[in-house]
């Protein structure tokens, strides 16, 4: 079995959001990178299923050279190869051609992106990439569960959820519920030791068009004092809730 | 040219995005005088939608279970036979579901989230919301075909009487690459998506047997119920009402929170709310700061007077 998983790199949960330029640009100085949450838990994921059987996983990334290290870090986590097509993303569709193109040829039988990154909250790469290679997909899928040649996966909707079951290949969009957060996996020494022999391929990018354009960018408006109410007065919150609000 | 929008059903009926995504196509159509077409699957009340601005409603009639792929599909070929230009949709996640596999089918370029109505219309300019509602970008869609998701309650619901025409379409039966089975979580309860309000909970309501007091506000207020991580994590609440940056994003009219400290993560999924109520005892919490109304106090005396209150209020 041969598995693909796709790593976005974003902000830190806790970064501030800045622009700069004329807001024009995002603000990257002081700005950590990590490996985009949702992917997190299918790279877990995937390197449980090289536990139970004989299994090669692959990570992916596009984008520049600064994305390096979210790559050297999902090879210390377990991934076997890494590759890294060099370009500075710009849209989702350029992304998933990218790695489309890639995986062409190269029998994959499952591929693990993440429901959304972090940073444009898109949700596109995924179905897109199944669309594209021509797989089953499942979108914010929440378990998964595969052997040689079939699948079985559990998508959350909005009220509920879902069990999509066919054949591989198939791409996920997947999120916590895949593993749990207690079950990620964190590098240890010897994991990062053995991740600077490991190979790490750099992938020239095809497809420079572009579907979108980012025209700029723009902060959250300022955010007024809050309203206090006496917990003694607790119908002054409903009263503010109804006529000041107009929310109930 | 045309603008198709796609107006999501349950249960046969148009659900209240439906209105929204149908309000902004028809104000995109008078500004590009086009023409605004509908494409819903097994709607049982098809005329409903001709107050919202809808001049002709494709009903896709099938019992096939919804699919994204074969939904997708009828989706591409319906949008080509009305010779539409310009999909629109909400953000179910049903909708991101279909979309990308439409965004490619058609060539088409696709923004999601957008919270308003285009800042330009040539070029097709849209605000959306970004990095997990900590800031908006300025998206350009430059392809011939163009999707735009909308974010819910962002537009809001407008009426616009039209003449409707409705058809019936009956595609061939389907052909399915996957079996899908759906487990619905109990009927009564309102999905965090839908929610006008949502009623959520902390760390600091101490155990899952202390749930009953965001059950029972969100009970009276018709809301949903939502919690934040460690609650999830630590198995109080089921992990699908897990809200914030790596959980599912709220963007109700009313959000109140209860025993949340406000952690940046936290936060950011949440923002798109309207209104945000927090009842907390530490002042110092950093929710106090995000939040337009707050009560410092202890939530197990506080939410229950809310409870009794809103009582009141309600059988006014
Ligand atoms: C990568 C990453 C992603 C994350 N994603 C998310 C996410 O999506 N969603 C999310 O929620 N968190 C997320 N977090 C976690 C986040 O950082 C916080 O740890 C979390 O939100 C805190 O949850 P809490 O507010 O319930 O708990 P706490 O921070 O422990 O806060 C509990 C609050 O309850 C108050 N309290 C205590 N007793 C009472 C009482 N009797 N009455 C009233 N108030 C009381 C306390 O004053 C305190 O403010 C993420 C963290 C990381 C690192």
């Amino acid at each position: 079995m041969k598995v693909l998983v796709c790593i976005s790199s974003v902000p830190d949960t806790t970064s501030k959001i800045n622009f700069i330029k004329n807001e024009t640009q995002f603000d990257k100085s002081g700005v950590q990178y990590i490996i985009n949450p949702n992917d997190e838990f299918g790279l877990t994921r995937a390197i449980w299923l090289k536990e139970k059987e004989s299994c090669e996983v692959h990570a992916i990334c596009v984008g520049g050279i600064d994305t390096d290290p979210i790559l050297r870090k999902a090879l210390a986590i377990g991934a076997d190869q890494a590759f890294r097509v060099d370009i500075n993303p710009m849209d989702a569709n350029q992304v998933a051609r990218e790695i489309s193109d890639f995986i062409k040829d190269k029998e994959y039988n499952l591929i693990i992106a993440g429901r959304e990154s972090i940073d444009y909250n898109g949700g596109m790469v995924p179905g897109m990439i199944a669309t594209l290679i021509n797989a089953n997909y499942v979108s914010n899928c929440v378990s998964l569960d595969v052997d040689q040649s079939n699948f079985k996966a559990t998508r959350e909707t909005d009220g509920g959820k879902e069990e999509i079951s066919g054949i591989l290949p198939l791409v996920i969009g997947g999120q916590k519920g895949l593993v749990e957060e207690s079950d990620l996996i964190i590098p240890n020494m010897r994991g990062i030791m053995m991740s600077r022999k490991k190979p790490l391929t750099i992938i020239e990018a095809k497809f420079q068009k572009l579907q979108t354009k980012t025209v700029k960018y723009e902060k959250l408006p300022p955010k007024g004092e809050v309203k206090l109410v006496n917990p003694e007065n607790i119908n002054d919150l409903i009263d503010l809730l109804h006529n000041e609000a107009k929310v109930i | 040219m045309a603008i198709v929008v796609y107006l999501e059903t349950e249960n046969g009926n148009f659900k209240k995005s439906a209105l929204e995504v149908s309000s902004y196509g028809r104000k995109l159509a008078d500004e590009t005088k086009s023409n605004l077409y509908g494409i819903a699957f097994n709607s049982d009340e098809p005329l409903k939608i001709q107050k919202y601005g809808v001049e002709k409603l494709i009903n896709i009639k099938t019992d096939h279970v919804f699919d994204a792929k074969s939904y997708a599909d009828l989706l591409c070929k319906t949008f080509k036979d009305l010779e539409g230009t310009l999909f629109i949709t909400g953000s179910s996640a049903d909708s991101r579901f279909i979309f990308p596999i439409v965004s490619i089918s058609l060539d088409a370029s696709y923004a999601t989230n957008v919270i308003e109505f285009p800042s330009s219309i040539s070029p097709l300019i849209l605000k959306r919301s970004a990095f997990t509602n900590k800031g908006f970008v300025f998206t350009e869609l430059k392809t011939n075909y163009k999707i735009i998701g909308i974010l819910n309650n962002s537009f809001g619901i407008f009426e616009s009487e039209s003449k409707l025409e409705v058809k019936d379409y009956i595609p061939e039966s389907l052909e399915s690459n996957v079996q899908v089975e759906s487990i619905k979580e109990d009927e009564e309860k309102i999905s965090i998506a839908d929610a006008e309000i949502v009623v959520s909970g902390g760390r600091g309501l101490k155990g899952p047997e202390n749930w009953n007091l965001v059950e029972d506000l969100a009970k009276i207020l018709g809301a949903a119920t939502a919690c934040s991580k460690p609650v999830s994590d630590m198995g109080w609440r089921p992990h699908s009402e897990h809200v914030g940056q790596t959980g599912k994003p709220v963007a109700s009219n009313l959000y109140i929170a209860i025993g949340v400290s406000g952690a940046i993560q936290h936060l950011a999924g949440i923002n798109a709310s309207k209104c945000k109520v927090v009842i907390n005892n530490d002042p110092e919490a950093p929710f106090f700061k995000a939040a337009d109304y707050g009560v410092i106090g202890d939530a197990f005396e506080v939410v229950p007077k809310l409870i009794d209150g809103l009582k009141k209020f309600k059988s006014r």
